[in-house]
């Protein structure tokens, strides 16, 4: 009997999706453009966090159609987000077949204690997250692939960096234990504790580790990649550029060659201006992406 | 010996190359076509077809992997095969390099909801066996030429397939922890000392 949508299944889509980009777009031009730089995939979204930062109001998933429309302009895998917590958006990305839900904190939550049990699905979940203890709850509700936050539409990398290096230290911290040690490691991360045995023993966690939020230029994907991410979201970066296409190109050469420093010279010369950016001091803590989810 | 190469550029390479390294075949990942001189055999994975094209067009890949193969193995798997196929019907971004002599379709099984985890039969070299395999997002093998032996079938869908010193399937083994079509397809190169030391 063929098994389909199980967790081998869906954590074999994001195999499938590693050293690539996954691009926001917004509509059927920008998901072919997407696809003409190299994209492995997009992620269909109305407004790119940027914008959902400048316009404000509530950010729910998007229109069907605007979806339908760029899955019937592009070849490669078509993700979508859902409000935390908000199981209903997530059974009609579902039913639109999208290939992947990303359960984001770019929209506005809908939840404030509980994330979608994302076993009861048949298409494959990403979530994000700032530590271990979080990526771990999400990989415990059914998540396929874990991204970091960093945040979002900021354009600036230092978030990123920091949920990276924060779960691969304790990662590696959790390499170093005994079997005695954890249970009290696992209590203290918040996080399942067959899990935690899982990841002492594997030594990293056991879905694909890929990152997002902030990244804006090919060496912004290569540091990403270098701290240990196995491929890149890039949201604002592309489309809030002045030249998306050589841009988008250009990044995705950056996470093939991320090890190669005289390639990416040739790689980052000649390119436009990146999207502006925030300084985290200009976000008050209360508007910042990254503190949604549980 | 020289050891097999896995074409990284995108895709489940580490998958293969972890692989190889369970199957004691000698491995390293390639990015550049002079590193093809290196290696006795070459795997294309799995990963987005359009982007491993686009990426291989950008270094001038398909030139260097054609001459390669008229000496030298190459084994594909999902957008492995397509990228080796003669003609992709649905798809004419992708520049296939004609090594496999058949044409495919992309996406044939349809979205992600599709994909699945199966056996399948195959038999490579008089070697009879059924392998568990996954199926992702796969392509389907339309037309089979004169030159081309079929391995593997699924239901009544082609899987595996043979064109001269060359193997191309449209699933994955290599995400199962299943080392048996590696070390059918490379077993001249298996590092016998180091599996004699490690015995």
């Amino acid at each position: 009997m063929p098994k389909e949508s199980s967790f081998e299944v869906k954590v074999g889509l994001a195999e499938m999706l590693k050293g690539g980009v996954i691009m926001d777009v917004m509509n059927a031009e920008q998901a072919k453009q997407a696809e003409e730089a190299g994209a492995v995939a997009v992620m269909a979204l109305e407004r790119i966090p940027a914008l959902i930062r400048k316009e404000g109001g509530i950010a729910r998933a998007s229109d069907p159609k605007m979806i339908n429309d760029i899955q019937k302009s592009v070849s490669i895998p078509v993700m979508a987000k859902a409000r935390i917590g908000h199981f209903a958006e997530a059974q009609i990305l579902e039913a639109l077949e999208v290939d992947f839900i990303d359960e984001s904190e770019v929209l506005t939550p809908a939840d404030e204690h509980n994330h979608i049990w994302k076993h009861e699905f048949k298409v494959p979940f990403v979530c994000g997250c700032r530590d271990l203890g979080e990526a771990l709850r999400r990989i415990g509700e059914g998540a396929a692939m874990i991204r970091t936050k960093g945040e979002p539409g900021s354009g600036n990398i230092v978030e990123a960096v920091r949920h990276m290096r924060q779960v691969q230290s304790e990662i590696k911290r959790l390499t170093t234990m005994n079997q005695d040690e954890l249970m009290a490691a696992a209590k203290n991360l918040g996080a399942p504790f067959t899990l935690v045995q899982q990841v002492a023993k594997l030594g990293k966690l056991p879905v694909p580790n890929f990152a997002a939020g902030g990244i804006a230029t090919p060496a912004d994907a290569s540091l990403m990649m270098q701290l240990g991410a196995e491929t890149v979201f890039v949201g604002s970066g592309i489309f809030m550029s002045d030249d998306p296409v050589p841009r988008g190109k250009a990044i995705v050469d950056a996470v093939t060659y991320y090890k190669d420093a005289a390639k990416l010279v040739e790689i980052s010369t000649g390119l436009k201006s990146a999207m502006k950016g925030v300084d985290m001091s200009e976000i008050p803590e209360g508007e910042r992406m990254q503190e949604r989810g549980w | 010996m020289k050891p097999i190469g896995v074409l990284a550029l995108q895709g489940d390479y580490e998958k293969h190359l972890n692989t190889l390294v369970r199957a004691e075949i000698p491995a390293i990942d390639i990015r550049y076509p002079d590193q093809l001189l290196e290696i006795n055999g070459l795997i294309i994975p799995g990963g987005e077809s359009t982007t491993m094209n686009d990426l291989m067009k950008r270094v001038d890949f398909h030139t260097h992997i054609a001459d390669f193969a008229k000496t030298k193995t190459v084994m594909g798997t999902c957008a492995g095969l397509i990228l080796m196929s003669k003609k992709v019907k649905n798809d004419d971004q992708i520049n296939p390099l004609g090594i496999l002599d058949i044409e495919v379709t992309r996406n044939a099984y349809g979205r992600q909801l599709n994909s699945f985890v199966d056996t399948v039969e195959v038999e490579i070299d008089n070697d009879h066996s059924q392998q568990e395999v996954a199926f992702i997002r796969a392509p389907k093998i339309s037309t089979v030429g004169k030159s081309t032996t079929i391995l593997g079938k699924h239901n009544n869908d082609i899987v595996a397939v043979k064109t001269g010193i060359h193997y191309g399937f449209t699933f994955h083994s290599e995400l199962n922890e299943n080392e048996y079509f590696h070390k059918c397809i490379f077993s001249d190169n298996i590092d016998f000392q180091k599996e004699n030391n490690a015995a």
